[in-house]
């Protein structure tokens, strides 16, 4: 398959226009979609039209809220939030309503929509426009969520996600946007509850999330130089979770990170660590360690921002205490 | 009885009458269920309002579609709503619309253009708006009603669906049921002017009828409906009404005495249904007898409902577990 170097912003916007190709039932809603800001629909607008491509007012919970109406008599809507934090604004229509229609109808219908933001902090953004929400939608039952890492998996998981017949959130780490990597020209689908291996090793797993997969690849590539191999999971999907991948290493390795581009409480970490201590504490080593965020909101200036969120550091030091730990009985 | 703008068979108007008929049975069977303990949940009674669902939804087609409240079960039964299979939901069975995932607040069948009930105070809104948007963009003539009460009128998705609907010409209906209460505080010290002004701002058309008046609420929904069929956008249409029960049953273990006795006698003697029984022996349209004999069938009908209903086995445990998610493989869009 031919493939070039795209940036991961243009890469969601192909499969937002392979989306639209294949089904000509899909439309676009949200604020300046047709000029789009982040990118994700740049250039839409000129191949579908208007009537596809809609600016729509600021009325988040309207436009999030109506996608669902339309959804039901048989379009598939995809929303561009802009910033994840949006997501509060809207909130009834997205927790209330999209996720449960299905469910308290008894299964009568389904609501094939998607909801993409940019999310977490992309440098001095402050509080209101760094926000993460995934873990709190995690939580909400009937959403799917996604978070790809790399360019290849943003185009794949857009169209996954415009194809699912369930509401889709799906997240990508503003710090991404601008991140290169090889896309294929096709139109191909990352199947949605499959995570990926992004890096093989023996002695650590480090399961990390958007932007934070990343930082774990640098880290693994600093501690092979000290010969600890590490093996990087991104799970890619965070609702279903792909937990046999997590689990299947985590039996190899004997020992876990979780790292999350979120608050510590209630988050990926936190949710991956009780799922192995659950499922797969037989294989554990170690204790399991969880790297994310303070629990404050994200501050503005740039030395503060730092000394919250998750630095390389943080991620190195999680995995030379589950490397320190002793061994129980093992 | 105000006298209609428009010629309606007599067909029509008796089962315009039977449906209020219909819904007051059900309504106030539920009410004797709740009394006797034997509703799981709470319940929000439709008992005075049934002109409104009625006048408005025999102005539909079919497949035109409407997004309902908490307050609902007038307009589903208004709509074409099984009794039997609404009370087996209501009382929580495996027959019920929604296999008893559902209940009293949620209750919907997309076959019949009932694409939602809400739990949440003008939820309902921007997914009627979001219905019309669909519809329009697929190139269809049907027209979309969202009811809400007036204390959804308060709400921001209320506004901002107004102003999607006008600039988007949506071929919506907003069809606000101004029972006099938000909840259990009077409408007048919450809401400011009148809620049929409200869309004027908006360039959209707003009235306000009596809603107890069946054939009052038929018109202007009529021309609502064509307006909104046409492509000339949405309209408002404010029914002013008033709630015989609480804002839900069994509210007195709480509420208090909120509403002047006189007030609840004199909106009880503007009774829609025989209001309009009246205007249907007094022009004609049938005699008084054969009204009652409507009124023996729809008892009925809520009897044998509940009979369905009691027959039918709750739902297996597991289920709990299921429906939430649609798996890909599954048949088809039930597009509807």
């Amino acid at each position: 398959m031919a493939e070039r170097t795209q940036f991961f912003v243009r890469a969601m916007a192909e499969g937002l226009a392979a989306a639209m190709r294949e089904d000509p039932t899909v439309v676009v809603l949200g604020e300046d979609v047709e000029r789009s800001i982040v990118g994700g629909t740049r250039g839409l607008v000129e191949e579908f039209g208007p009537g596809r491509i809609r600016n729509t007012p600021i009325s988040e919970a309207t436009f999030v809220g109506a996608c669902i109406g339309a959804a039901a008599v048989g379009l598939r809507p995809v929303v561009d939030l802009m910033v994840g934090s949006f997501f509060y604004v809207a909130m009834d229509q997205v927790a209330n309503q999209a996720a449960k229609l299905r469910y308290m109808s008894g299964g009568q219908i389904e609501l094939p929509i998607v909801y993409f933001t940019m999310s977490g902090p992309s440098g001095g953004s402050a509080a209101q426009h760094s926000e993460s929400p995934h873990p709190m939608l995690m939580n909400v039952a009937g959403l799917k969520v996604v978070m790809p890492s790399t360019p290849h998996d943003a185009k794949g998981l857009m169209l996954a996600a415009v194809r699912d017949p369930n509401p889709v959130i799906y997240f990508h780490d503003a710090v991404l946007s601008a991140v290169k990597g090889p896309v294929p020209d096709d139109a191909y689908a990352v199947p949605i509850g499959k995570a990926d291996t992004k890096r093989a090793g023996n002695d650590v797993t480090v399961v990390a999330v958007g932007a934070l997969v990343h930082k774990a690849l640098a880290v693994a590539e600093s501690l092979a130089a000290e010969g600890i191999s590490v093996e990087v999971i991104d799970p890619r999907t965070l609702v279903p979770l792909d937990k046999d991948t997590i689990l299947a290493s985590v039996e190899r390795t004997g020992r876990l990170v979780v790292c999350d581009n979120a608050r510590l409480t209630c988050g990926v970490a936190s949710e991956v660590v009780a799922m192995v201590a659950e499922s797969g504490f037989q294989g554990l080593r170690a204790a399991p360690q969880r790297v994310a965020w303070e629990n404050v909101p994200v501050p503005f200036s740039p030395p503060l921002e730092e000394s919250a969120l998750v630095s390389e550091d943080q991620i190195c030091r999680a995995v030379k205490t589950t490397l320190q730990t002793a061994a129980t009985g093992a | 009885m105000r006298k209609p703008a428009f010629r309606l068979q007599a067909a029509e108007l008796l089962e315009m009458h039977r449906r209020m008929v219909r819904i007051r049975r059900f309504e106030e069977k539920l009410a004797d269920l709740f009394k006797r303990g034997r509703l799981p949940g709470f319940v929000h009674l439709y008992i005075g309002e049934e002109a409104i669902a009625v006048g408005i939804c025999s102005a539909l087609r079919p497949d035109d579609r409407i997004t309902s409240t908490h307050r609902g079960h007038g307009h589903l039964i208004a709509k074409g709503a099984d009794l039997g299979r609404m009370m087996a939901e209501l009382l929580g069975r495996a027959d019920g619309y929604c296999r008893g995932k559902g209940g009293s607040m949620h209750i919907v069948d997309f076959s019949l253009g009932i694409i939602g009930t809400n739990g949440i105070v003008g939820g309902g809104i921007p997914i009627g708006a979001g219905a019309a948007f669909g519809d329009q963009q697929l190139g269809r003539d049907n027209v979309t009603v969202t009811f809400f009460g007036d204390g959804a009128a308060n709400q921001g998705v209320f506004f901002e669906a107004m102003n999607l609907a006008a600039i988007w010409r949506l071929p919506l209906v907003f069809a606000c049921e101004n029972n006099q209460y938000t909840e259990w505080t009077p409408t007048t010290r919450l809401t400011a002017g009148r809620i049929a002004d409200r869309s004027g701002p908006f360039g959209i058309p707003g009235v306000q009828v009596d809603g107890n008046d069946v054939l009052a609420v038929r018109e202007a929904a009529d021309q609502a409906v064509a307006r909104a069929r046409s492509g000339e956008g949405p309209s408002l249409i404010e029914c002013v009404t008033y709630r015989w029960h609480g804002h839900n049953e069994g509210e007195e273990a709480f509420s208090g005495e909120y509403r002047p006795r006189e007030e609840q006698e004199h909106w009880r003697s503007l009774d829609p249904i025989p209001r309009f029984a009246e205007h249907l022996v007094a022009r004609g349209y049938c005699a008084r007898d054969e009204l009652d004999q409507l009124d023996a069938e729809e008892t009925d009908r809520a009897r044998r409902a509940l009979e369905f209903a009691e027959r039918s086995p709750f739902p297996d445990p597991s289920e709990a577990l299921s429906d939430v998610f649609a798996s890909s493989s599954s048949v088809g869009r039930k597009d509807a």
